[in-house]
C-alpha cells in the first residue's frame, strides 16, 4: 500500500471515528440521558481515581463500573473490545511485557526454557500499567461516545475553562471535519492521477507538498472564516448558551458518582 | 475509532504518569499558555479564534499524514517544526495544545490526565526548540535559500527529539518516585537507564526522520509556492519575494564573493602581460610602421607578411584623437612597470564599478522598508478592517 493510500485510510478512519461517536451520542442510554455537566465531572473524577489508586482491585472495580455503564449506555462491548481493549493490549501490553523480568524484586518463578526470573514486583507493575491504561481509556471513550461534542464543550465551561478556549475548541472540531474532507479529496485526486511507482525522493516531495497545500488552504480558510465572523457582527466577545436542566436521574447519578469516587479515593490510598 | 493508537508514540496515555507528575506538568505548562495567549491577543485581537482553530485543525490532520522515509518505510510527524516556523513559537504552542486537547477529548488519542505533559513535551518544548534551532541555523539567509530548508529539517528533527527526551525523563522518574508498599512501580515501570535509550533510539533514528522530512519538505514547498508564509520567522530578511527569487539561494555577500575574488585575482595578475615578449597583434601605433624594429615584430606576428610602408591613413588620423590617461599602462611618476599595471587595472575597474553603481541607482526601484518587510504575513492576511476598534475587547 502506497503512502497515499495509507494516508487516505487514516483520514477515512478519522472521519469514521467522528461520525460513529456522533451517532452513538444520539442513542437512548444511561449516560446519553445524563446532564453533560454531571457526566463530564463524574467520568473525569473516576478517571482520576483510576490514576491515583495504589491498589489493583480498586482499579479493577472502576473498570467494572465503566463496563457496566457502557452496557447501560448501549455501547457495544465488541466495539470496545476490538478498538480499545485489544488495541491497548497490543501497545501498552507490549511495553509492559518486559517489566516482570526487568523490575527487581522477589523472584516468584523462572521461565522454563529461557531461565529468566519473574519478580512479583515486576508482575504487579505490569498489571498496574495495563489496568490503569485500560480503565482510563474506557472512561474517556465512554465520555466521547455518549456525549455530543457541543455538550462536552458546554460542560467545560462549568469546569471554568476560559470561554475563548471553549469556542476555539468547538471551531477546531468543525474544521477538523472540513479539513479531513479536503485532505481526503486531495489524496483521492492524487491517487487517481498516479500511474506506476514514484521514487523515494519524489514520494517525500509529494507528501510534503500536500502538507504545504493543506496549510495554505487552512490559512485561506482562516481568513474567510474571520471575514464571515466580522460580517455577522463578531466583536471579540463570545457567548455560550447554557440551557442544561437537571432531572431526578441526574441527581441520583451524581450521588452514585460521589460515592464511587470517595470510595475509590479512600480504598485506593 | 482507535483509541490507543500505536502510530502516535509520543502521546503519553493516561496511566503512565503519576497524578503528581501530571499536576506538575500542567503547572509548568500554564505560564507558557498564559504568555502565548497574551502575546497573540495583542497581535491578533479578533482574528485569534479563527486562526488558532484552523491551525489546530491543520496540526491535528498533519499527524495523520503518512510520510515516506528514506529506506522505504513510512512514519508520522507531529508537525511541530513547521508550525513553529510558519506561525512563530507562541501561536504554535497554542495551536498544538488545542490539537492535543481535541485529540484527547474527542478522539481518545493521548490521555486527559497526561494532557499537560503531552502539551509540555510537544507543544511547548517542541515549538520553542524548533524555533530556536531554525532561527540559529537559518540566520539571515534569504527566504528562498536552501539553507532555510536544511535549517527547517534540522529544527523539526531536534524539536521532536527534545520532546522525546522530556517524555523519556518523565517516564523514567516514575519508578524512582512512585512505588507501592511491596516496591512495585505504580506507573511507567522502567527507570531512566531503560526509558531514555528506548525513547531516544526510536526518535533519533526513525520518528525524527518523519519530522525532518515534513519540516524541510514543507519549507521547500513554501519557498516555491508562497515564500511570504516564511516571513514571520525571518525578520532580518527585508527584500520582496520577486527580488529574492532573482537571487536564489544566498545572501548578497555570499553570492558576490566569487566575483569579487576573481576581480581581485585579475587585478593582481595584470603585470603578467609584461613578462611575454613581442607585441599584441593589431595593437600597433602609427609610428610603429616607420620603425624598423617594430616593423620586424609586426611581420613576425603576421606570418612574415610585410606591413605596409606607411601607416594607414585612418590610423594616422584617429591616433591623436584620444590619449590615454596612463599611456603604456603606467603613470609617468611610477617607475616600476608591474606596479603601474596594477594601478591602471585598479583605476579601470574602479571606473567601471562606479559607472555601474550610478546606472543602478538611477534605475533602481524603491526598496521596501524594514517595517514593511518584517510585517507578519501569516497573521496580517487578510487585512483587518476593524483591527484597532476591537483591540482589547476580548
Amino acid at each position: 500500500m502506497s503512502f497515499v493510500e495509507r494516508t487516505l485510510s487514516n483520514l477515512v478512519n478519522g472521519m469514521e471515528r467522528a461520525l460513529y461517536a456522533e451517532d452513538l451520542a444520539k442513542a437512548d442510554g444511561l449516560l446519553q440521558r445524563l446532564d453533560p455537566r454531571i457526566k463530564v465531572i463524574g467520568l473525569l473524577s473516576l478517571l482520576i481515581v483510576s490514576a491515583t489508586a495504589h491498589r489493583l482491585w480498586v482499579i479493577g472495580v472502576v473498570f467494572a463500573v465503566a463496563v457496566s455503564m457502557a452496557v447501560m449506555s448501549r455501547v457495544s462491548l465488541a466495539v470496545l473490545a476490538k478498538r480499545v481493549w485489544v488495541a491497548i493490549l497490543l501497545f501498552t501490553g507490549v511495553i509492559a511485557l518486559p517489566a516482570p523480568f526487568i523490575v527487581p524484586g522477589r523472584e516468584v518463578m523462572r521461565l522454563p526454557l529461557l531461565d529468566w526470573g519473574v519478580t512479583a514486583q515486576g508482575l504487579a507493575s505490569a498489571c498496574y500499567l495495563v489496568a490503569r491504561v485500560e480503565t482510563a481509556a474506557t472512561l474517556s471513550v465512554l465520555l466521547i461516545l455518549c456525549t455530543p461534542w457541543n455538550h462536552v464543550l458546554k460542560a467545560l465551561r462549568v469546569l471554568k475553562v476560559p470561554v475563548v478556549l471553549v469556542v476555539t475548541l468547538g471551531m477546531t472540531y468543525r474544521y477538523i471535519l472540513l479539513l479531513l474532507q479536503t485532505a481526503h479529496d486531495m489524496f483521492e485526486s492524487r491517487r487517481s492521477r498516479m500511474v506506476g511507482k514514484l521514487e523515494g525522493a519524489e514520494r517525500r516531495r509529494v507528501a510534503a507538498a500536500s502538507a504545504g497545500v493543506l496549510m495554505s488552504k487552512s490559512l485561506q480558510l482562516s481568513g474567510e472564516v474571520y471575514r464571515a465572523m466580522l460580517s455577522r457582527g463578531f466583536r471579540g466577545e463570545v457567548y455560550v448558551l447554557d440551557e442544561f436542566q437537571t432531572s431526578t436521574i441526574d441527581w441520583i447519578m451524581l450521588a452514585v458518582f460521589v460515592m464511587l469516587v470517595s470510595g475509590g479515593f479512600y480504598f485506593g490510598r | 475509532m482507535c483509541y490507543a493508537d500505536r502510530r502516535i508514540v509520543m502521546h503519553i496515555p493516561d496511566g503512565y504518569l503519576s497524578p503528581t507528575t501530571c499536576a506538575a506538568l500542567y503547572a509548568a505548562s500554564a505560564p507558557f499558555w498564559y504568555v502565548a495567549l497574551r502575546r497573540l491577543k495583542r497581535l491578533l485581537t479578533t482574528r485569534l479564534i479563527p486562526l488558532l482553530s484552523v491551525f489546530a485543525a491543520f496540526s491535528f490532520l498533519v499527524m495523520m499524514f503518512n510520510l515516506p522515509l528514506p529506506g522505504g518505510t513510512t512514519g508520522h510527524a507531529v508537525g511541530v517544526g513547521i508550525a513553529a516556523i510558519v506561525l512563530g513559537p507562541w501561536a504554535s504552542i497554542l495551536a498544538l495544545s488545542i490539537a492535543l486537547l481535541i485529540q484527547a477529548l474527542f478522539f481518545g488519542d493521548g490521555g486527559v490526565t497526561t494532557l499537560g505533559a503531552n502539551c509540555f513535551n510537544m507543544a511547548i518544548v517542541g515549538s520553542l526548540v524548533a524555533y530556536l534551532v531554525y532561527r540559529l541555523l537559518a540566520g539571515r539567509a534569504a527566504i528562498t535559500a536552501p539553507r532555510r530548508v536544511v535549517a527547517a529539517a534540522l529544527a523539526g528533527y531536534t524539536a521532536i527529539n527534545a520532546s522525546a527526551f522530556c517524555a523519556a525523563l518523565e517516564l523514567g522518574i516514575q519508578p524512582l518516585l512512585f512505588r507501592d508498599p511491596s516496591g512495585a512501580p505504580l506507573y511507567a515501570p522502567y527507570p531512566l537507564s531503560i526509558a531514555l535509550p528506548a525513547m531516544m533510539i526510536g526518535h533519533l533514528s526513525f520518528a525524527g526522520l518523519a519530522e525532518l522530512v515534513l519540516s524541510g519538505g514543507v519549507v521547500a514547498y513554501f519557498q516555491r509556492a508562497n515564500p511570504s508564509f516564511l516571513k514571520l520567522t525571518a525578520p532580518g530578511v527585508t527584500r520582496d519575494d520577486e527580488e529574492l527569487l532573482q537571487v536564489p539561494g544566498r545572501g548578497a555577500w555570499s553570492t558576490m564573493k566569487p566575483l569579487w575574488t576573481a576581480l581581485a585575482l585579475l587585478l593582481a595578475l595584470t603585470p603578467l602581460g609584461i613578462l611575454g615578449g613581442g607585441a599584441a597583434w593589431g595593437e600597433w601605433a602609427a609610428r610603429d610602421f616607420s620603425d624598423a624594429a617594430a616593423r620586424g615584430r609586426i611581420a613576425a606576428a603576421s606570418r612574415n607578411l610585410a606591413p605596409p610602408a606607411k601607416a594607414p591613413q585612418g590610423l594616422e588620423r584617429l591616433y591623436s584623437l584620444w590619449t590615454a590617461p596612463f599611456p603604456q599602462y603606467a603613470p609617468a611618476f611610477v617607475r616600476r612597470p608591474a606596479l603601474g599595471y596594477v594601478l591602471s587595472a585598479m583605476f579601470g575597474s574602479g571606473f567601471i564599478i562606479l559607472g555601474f553603481l550610478i546606472v543602478s541607482a538611477m534605475f533602481a526601484r524603491p526598496r521596501p522598508t524594514a517595517e514593511a518587510g518584517n510585517k507578519f504575513s501569516v497573521f496580517s492576511e487578510p487585512p483587518e478592517p476593524q483591527h484597532r476598534e476591537h483591540r482589547g475587547s476580548q
